[in-house]
């Protein structure tokens, strides 16, 4: 009996298989299941019995907020999870050996997808860790009228990509040091310290299909570029960031960089291809969308694209099966609209209006035009409830009209 | 497949024993789970989502908000001769919890008479709806949105010729 109730959960909980009536692709890769998760196991109200369509996870547009482990990325780090556990700063035996040559070994794979020597890798806890540390390097500056420019390579936002070799031969001419974040640029675009001239680069390892909790600084030896140090210790890193070094993370984003360095064309048509894709059929099928940021400098995985007379983060929650952001003031704490969009002047109808699709290394087709039907879909009916969209469709100029103030 | 289908078979086991009440289903993507389901379900059940003729003496229209803001209701209501509505219609531009306000306040004013729609308060729809504090402005405007249409319906009754419809 016990065996025969078992059989009946499993088959409740078993999604059903892909047939006439679920439309939703599954990927190869990861199995979207059900979570019995159970701290999700609060009986409240709102949970129902499952039903069929809503036993899947949603899919993953999401890239430029985090990446998933590329599966090489989890193959390389486990041996250091499980079994080559030493402290890469132990010179006494075999374990910390390991380790570090573990660690060395990952700080050349990253060294080498930016053109730089491995000396000038510190790894640090993440791209935020290395932001303040290349900041807090002005405070600690030899001379008094030393300053320092700082540049996002690749905009997380709305993709645009910087004019990073100008700006570096600009800062250069200057003697001006040149920093940038490029968190979301590093192993998806071609990247090169000493022709871009640059000085400080902060890498994320979660944004490259690494693992989370890792990143790096490229600090620049010729000429030499001086850091404070965040914080003191045990003087690893060369004194630049005290701490034992996390071995199967740095492995990680070791292979991540490698990886990365192997896969960028490929990635990059692949994501091109799909991009393309993707703005091609939603702006073939709807009126008044528009594409944030600059079409020719911009990086195809990030496309930020405002429905207008819809409000983004309805579009999101009716997009429920798809894992999305909006730079809409509703789902940020405040109210305010995206910084960004505001930025490159934006109508602040069209900031609220505004969603980011991220497409990366594992997403595929099917993904994409699930996505898109979507998103035409549900937009056509958030349009036929928007006042707005009714007033244009009478041919009221918007803009006419004296809103009332709250 | 196997190994899958066995690891399947392993959790539902296990799920038996500890007894949990039944297998918990994780909510989709985090906009949806931070919003009540009766928010959700405003929006994919609509009721009231549409327009009553605006230059209709019986009928009054609520336009409050602003695109700038990201939140914009229009809601109407259309009253009999003794003072009763008897039906409503919104249209809104804005997040999922701003449309559930606004539907929920059609559904609420429908059979009041003009002086009890008077008497919704929002912080009644923010109740029913269980709207978390940051989303209390979008009920704060709902009920504006309620007084506004209240407001135009007057303003029709009074015997004042050449009077411009509130836009």
């Amino acid at each position: 009996m016990l065996l025969r109730t078992a059989w009946r959960r499993v088959a409740a909980a078993v999604p059903v298989a892909p047939g006439p009536k679920s439309d939703a692709p599954t990927r190869g890769l990861r199995l979207r299941v059900v979570d019995h998760s159970p701290q999700s196991a609060v009986p409240s109200d709102t949970a129902t019995a499952p039903q069929a369509e809503s036993m899947l996870r949603p899919l993953y547009m999401d890239v430029q907020a985090t990446t998933p482990l590329d599966p090489r990325v989890l193959d390389a780090m486990l041996p250091y999870l499980v079994n080559y556990y030493g402290n890469p700063h132990s010179r006494t035996h075999a374990y910390g050996w390991e380790s570090e040559a573990a660690m060395e070994h990952a700080r050349q794979q990253v060294a080498s997808l930016i053109g730089a020597d491995p000396r000038e890798i510190i790894f640090t806890s993440g791209a935020t860790e290395s932001n303040n540390i290349a900041i807090k390097e002005l405070e600690a500056a030899i001379q008094p009228d030393t300053s320092l420019v700082s540049v996002m390579t690749v905009n997380n936002e709305i993709g645009v990509k910087q004019p990073i070799a100008e700006i570096g031969r600009i800062c250069s001419s200057r003697k001006v040091y040149f920093h940038t974040d490029a968190a979301q640029a590093v192993g998806k675009i071609p990247l090169d310290v000493n022709d871009m001239k640059i000085d400080l680069m902060s890498i994320s390892g979660h944004k490259i299909y690494g693992p989370k909790g890792v990143g790096a600084i490229y600090i620049r030896r010729r000429p030499r570029v001086r850091v404070e140090a965040l914080q003191s210790g045990g003087g690893q890193e060369r004194g630049m960031r005290s701490g034992t070094v996390p071995t199967p993370l740095v492995v990680g984003l070791g292979a991540a960089c490698e990886v990365a360095q192997q896969e960028m064309e490929y990635d990059h048509k692949w994501i091109s291809k799909l991009a393309e894709r993707l703005t091609q059929k939603i702006m073939k099928s709807l009126p008044d969308v528009v594409m944030n940021g600059d079409p020719e400098h911009h990086y195809p995985g990030c496309i930020n694209l405002s429905f207008a007379y819809v409000e983004g983060e309805s579009l999101l929650m009716a997009l429920k099966d798809v894992a999305l952001s909006s730079g809409s003031a509703c789902t940020s704490a405040s109210l305010e609209p995206s910084y960004v969009l505001r930025a490159i002047g934006t109508d602040e109808d069209l900031a609220h209006s505004s969603i980011r699709f991220g497409i990366g290394r594992f997403t595929t087709e099917e993904e994409v035009d699930y996505t898109v039907e979507k998103c035409i879909h549900h937009v056509k009916r958030l349009r036929e409830m928007s006042p707005l969209w009714e007033m244009v469709q009478d041919g009221i100029d918007l803009k006419s009209i004296k809103w009332t103030q709250h | 497949m196997a190994a899958a289908g066995g690891g399947r078979l392993r959790r539902a086991v296990s799920a038996l024993l500890l007894r949990s009440p039944r297998l918990p289903v994780r909510e989709l993507s985090a906009p949806a789970r931070l919003y009540h389901k009766k928010v959700v379900d405003h929006y994919e059940n609509p009721r009231n989502v549409g327009s009553l003729d605006k230059t209709s003496k019986n009928v009054g229209t609520g336009l409050v908000g602003a695109p700038a803001c990201g939140d914009v209701m229009k809601l109407q209501i259309q009253v009999d001769e003794e003072g009763k509505i008897v039906d409503a219609r919104f249209k809104t531009f804005g997040c999922g919890s701003a449309i559930a306000s606004s539907s929920l306040a059609t559904e609420w004013v429908k059979g009041k008479t003009v002086e009890e729609a008077l008497t919704i308060k929002n912080t009644d729809i923010a109740k029913e709806l269980c709207l978390p504090p940051v989303k209390l402005h979008c009920s704060m405007l709902a009920e504006d949105a309620i007084k506004a249409a209240l407001a135009d319906y007057k303003l029709k009754q009074e015997p004042k010729k050449g009077e411009a419809e509130k836009k």
